[in-house]
């Protein structure tokens, strides 16, 4: 043996298969990644993967088998409840593993676990703010509502069995390619991280609050300041559920809707705390579209209804498609991989498509402790003692932190001393919320499915307490109906907008407004129900709701839902993606009034551009840019003096506030840069504004992005934002304030239309694929139809169809 | 003639132990054949090098190729290599044939005098 060389190039070899079985940072061990038979070749997917397969499970009770079409989408034939959510189960986690776990995390708050604390702590941030926010606590709730109904245990045990069926199947090579990039391994799925992702639905929809940002506002703002800029009802609004004859509003509340006796003094007065510790919140552009129209008003004379649910556009995509049946129900939609049921969709009698409300169930209450132990508070004159819970917060390479919050009446307290509101601030403040509250989604969804008529579906959606939901509704016997459904608290005006006092019960809820005074509407004689998140409601409606709602795609699809008869399927999918803006319209005759000739060249050029606009956010229009900056320029140039001189992060008044006050007050009090000595007209502004969106547009255009689509560049983002796992710069048009809602990183998440006639007709299509895996050719080949404003026919499948030619693969399970 | 037997039982019995085992077991093959075939010491790193590097890159091509190539260009404007699958598929072929051709190299310095 020769001892030296030997050494030495074992000492390398070794050295090698050392470095490479480690990670380095961010960079996955190598060696095994590389290995084809190990890593990341492994989930390159062959383009002609065959899915065929006869599966044996001791779970399974009878015969079952899931037929896929072209596009990938299941069609699942059981014989009973238990095989068919057990098999939705194990489809979710065969194509979507990866993505359902990792929004658990999200939800629980635990995404430090897995990828580190972040840039300045980031994750860690946002993982304490969701402990404190009670989500943990608020699934457990949940999990227990669940457990009271045996149908809907019976459901989450099936799916939660079929989930575990494929992971517990999987081999580490098969693992999805996450996991091998981040270096980490699935764990069991349970009923609670079901409840979880309902829980992180709630979060979504109606956990995005701007409270602190409204109180920063009132402290800085006069009363008559701040009314003109966030006011509560637009000009422009049209309501969901508009005050009607044949359906009119509840006259008056059920509750003493009085505001607080010291409230002038003590609520809606300037005073000197600032808020700057702002939590990571949801996507305030959470919302959508959806509208029923009757058969009064369609070709067929069968009613149509229409739904496209916006939220942020990820791979993999937050919707799986799939087609689930048993002998007792049909239904076919996009169900939520984690979750059992179909979420949006119909079934052989209904069709279903929900909105949000946006109705604001989450408020601030600030806490008196007795000492920094927080163990008692004072409410009522008296005081309490707190429950505590210790949240262990687990963080990748580093020492997991632990964090206590103490629960109150009102809720967790999500400031204190040691997760301040403003840096160095000792107050105390609780959020009531009302997804903190046992809720029972599952038993709507499940019902939901099912159901045959309205009766059925207004049994079904009493379930649905958070979040709240325009939920539309048509069935084939030519029903038509929206309902407003939640548990709303009943609330004098303003109630909730800022931060609350927490000594005593005057400020609380003063009840939750009865089910049956939800909005709703039913057969309306216009012929259709429409929302699309603006208020459900006008000033006459005799609770308050809330404040800063969008008010124009509602206004554009009610009008032009007005003017449309004999409706075809093409018109619906038109409007769905119509890119009409109709702030152009309206703001057109104040932008028209700038003087020319104090304009250079280029802002002459801009100003053609945008003179010879037709209004449409369509992919080449480069008017489009041209407005969306100049707008924004005039709104900073007459806003910005007041809003921003306080450097406190304040509420941006909403989209259509600037038109509707200009076109009220001609000497808009805001207009005047309060920093200058000169006293600015609109003139001033209509001039200084479109100069400064020239050095943008100039700037866009030397770029190549003066065309609407380019300038706006819409990308599919992949959930951990790896660009290489996204699609970016997709062309396509629309955005905000548009019915074709698509904006940077958020937009349509699915589109459907259904034409409930005998034989249902339905059309949809989502901005992803059914695939999970960036490896697959079906990872986001719907993209390319998404933009282009195209639909999928989707196949309702009949069993006696049998294997024809839409049938590319047929996986049956069995008990074994 | 001695080169391609260590060539060829590395390759085969790699692919055949990476079934079951971890990927360095890929080191183990290697270090095993050197040790049994006996050649020049440049002789067994560069029949393990080959071996692995061949098995690798082509088991990588092969699957590449199925996949139409569609994640091997995402991992490779991920690492980053510009998106070039090929330049992707060598540097597999390159890591693997590392770590066998040091450890051929080590099994040939056992019997050596």
């Amino acid at each position: 043996m020769r001892v030296v060389p030997f050494l030495v190039s074992t000492v390398v070899t070794a050295g090698l298969v050392f470095g490479l079985n480690k990670r380095w940072g961010a960079i996955p061990a190598m060696g095994n990644f590389l290995s084809p038979q190990h890593g990341f070749w492994q989930n390159a997917e062959a383009t002609d993967h065959d899915f065929n397969a006869d599966l044996q499970f001791p779970g399974i009770t009878g015969k079952a088998e899931v037929y896929f079409d072209d596009r990938l989408v299941p069609h699942v034939f059981a014989e009973n409840d238990h095989d068919v959510y057990f098999i939705q189960g194990y489809l979710h986690a065969k194509f979507r593993l990866w993505q359902m776990e990792f929004q658990t995390f999200a939800a629980a708050g635990m995404v430090s676990q897995v990828i580190g604390e972040g840039d300045e702590g980031q994750y860690l941030k946002y993982d304490r703010s969701m402990r404190r926010l009670g989500m943990v606590h608020a699934a457990e709730l949940t999990l227990e509502e669940m457990n009271k109904i045996p149908a809907v245990k019976a459901q989450a045990d099936a799916y939660t069995e079929g989930a575990n069926a494929w992971i517990d199947n999987l081999k580490e090579t098969e693992l999805p390619l996450e996991y091998k990039l981040l270096g980490y391994k699935p764990q069991h799925w349970s009923n609670l991280k079901t409840a979880l992702l309902v829980k992180y639905l709630a979060y979504d929809l109606s956990g995005a609050d701007d409270d602190a940002e409204y109180t920063n506002a009132r402290n800085v703002l006069s009363a008559i300041d701040f009314e003109k800029l966030y006011p509560v009802i637009q000009d422009s609004l049209k309501p969901v559920v508009p005050n009607t004859p044949d359906n009119p509003y509840p006259k008056a509340p059920a509750f003493n809707l009085g505001k607080p006796a010291a409230a002038d003094s003590t609520y809606f007065t300037f005073r000197k705390d600032t808020i700057t510790n702002l939590l990571p919140q949801p996507d305030k552009n959470n919302g959508s579209n959806n509208w029923a129209v009757s058969g009064t008003k369609t070709a067929s004379g069968a009613p149509i209804l229409c739904n496209d649910p916006h939220l942020g556009l990820n791979l993999p995509s937050i919707w799986y498609e799939m087609q689930i049946s048993t002998p007792d129900f049909n239904a076919y939609g996009v169900s939520f991989p984690g979750a059992p049921n179909i979420i949006i969709g119909f079934n052989d009698s209904i069709a279903f498509g929900i909105t949000n409300s946006g109705r604001d169930v989450k408020d601030y209450y600030e806490i008196r402790f007795r000492d920094e132990n927080m163990n008692e508070y004072m409410f009522d004159s008296v005081w309490q003692r707190t429950e505590k819970r210790t949240e262990i917060i687990n963080i990748r390479g580093k020492k997991p932190l632990l964090d206590t919050v103490a629960y109150t009446v009102f809720g967790p307290v999500i400031y204190d001393h040691r997760f301040p509101i403003s840096q160095g601030s000792d107050k105390y403040y609780a959020v009531k919320w009302k997804a903190n509250d046992p809720s029972n989604e599952l038993a709507m969804m499940y019902e939901w499915n099912r159901a045959k008529n309205y009766t059925d579906y207004i049994e079904a959606i009493k379930y649905l307490t958070c979040p709240g939901q325009n939920l539309a509704f048509a069935s084939k016997n030519g029903d038509i109906a929206i309902w407003q459904q939640g548990d709303f608290p009943a609330k004098w005006r303003r109630q909730g907008d800022f931060f609350m006092e927490g000594l005593d019960s005057s400020y609380l809820w003063r009840g939750i407004i009865p089910q049956s005074e939800n909005p709703h509407m039913l057969n309306p004689s216009r012929g259709y129900v429409s929302s699309a998140n603006q208020l459900s409601t006008d000033s006459s409606y005799p609770y308050y709701t809330g404040n800063s709602f969008p008010v124009y795609r509602g206004y554009t699809i009610n009008r032009n839902l007005d003017s449309m008869h004999h409706i075809r399927i093409n018109d619906m999918e038109r409007l769905q993606t119509d890119n009409y803006r109709v702030l152009a319209e309206f703001s057109k005759d104040i932008l028209m009034q700038v003087d020319e000739s104090k304009l250079g060249n280029d802002e002459k050029k801009y100003l053609d551009i945008y003179k010879s606009w037709n209004f449409r956010n369509d992919i080449s229009e480069k008017g489009a840019t041209v407005f969306d900056i100049w707008w924004k320029e005039l709104e900073i140039a007459i806003w910005a003096d007041e809003i921003n001189g306080s450097n406190l992060p304040m509420p941006w008044p909403n989209e259509s506030t600037l038109v509707e006050s200009l076109h009220k007050d001609s000497a808009y009090r805001f207009i005047d840069n309060i920093k200058t000595p000169e006293k600015e007209t609109l003139q001033d502004m209509l001039v200084i504004s479109l100069k400064n969106a020239t050095e943008k547009l100039r700037k866009a255009e030397t770029e190549g992005k003066l065309e609407w689509a380019r300038y706006k560049d819409t990308k599919v983002q992949h959930l951990l934002k790896i660009p290489a796992f996204s699609r970016l710069h997709v062309p396509v048009g629309g955005g905000s304030g548009v019915i074709n809602a698509t904006k940077m990183d958020h937009g349509p998440s699915w589109r459907m239309v259904v034409h409930l006639k005998d034989d249902t007709e339905a059309y949809g299509v989502y901005p992803g694929g059914q695939s999970g895996n960036p490896g697959s050719r079906y990872y986001d080949n719907f993209i390319d139809t998404w933009a282009k404003g195209e639909y999928y026919t989707l196949w309702i499948m009949q069993q006696s169809d049998g294997i024809e030619k839409k049938v590319k693969w047929v996986m049956r399970f069995a008990k074994g | 003639m001695r080169f391609l037997v260590a060539l060829l039982l590395t390759a085969l019995l790699s692919f055949i132990s990476s079934l079951y085992f971890e990927w360095w077991v890929i080191a183990i093959v290697a270090f095993i054949v050197g040790v049994m075939v006996q050649q020049k010491a440049w002789k067994a790193f560069l029949a393990g090098f080959a071996a692995i590097f061949l098995l690798w890159a082509s088991l990588a091509e092969w699957m590449d190729s199925a996949n139409e190539s569609i994640l091997s260009q995402k991992i490779a404007s991920l690492l980053p290599l510009g998106g070039n699958s090929i330049l992707l598929i060598l540097i597999t072929g390159l890591v693997g044939g590392l770590v066998a051709g040091f450890a051929a190299l080590s099994g040939s310095y056992v019997r050596k005098h």
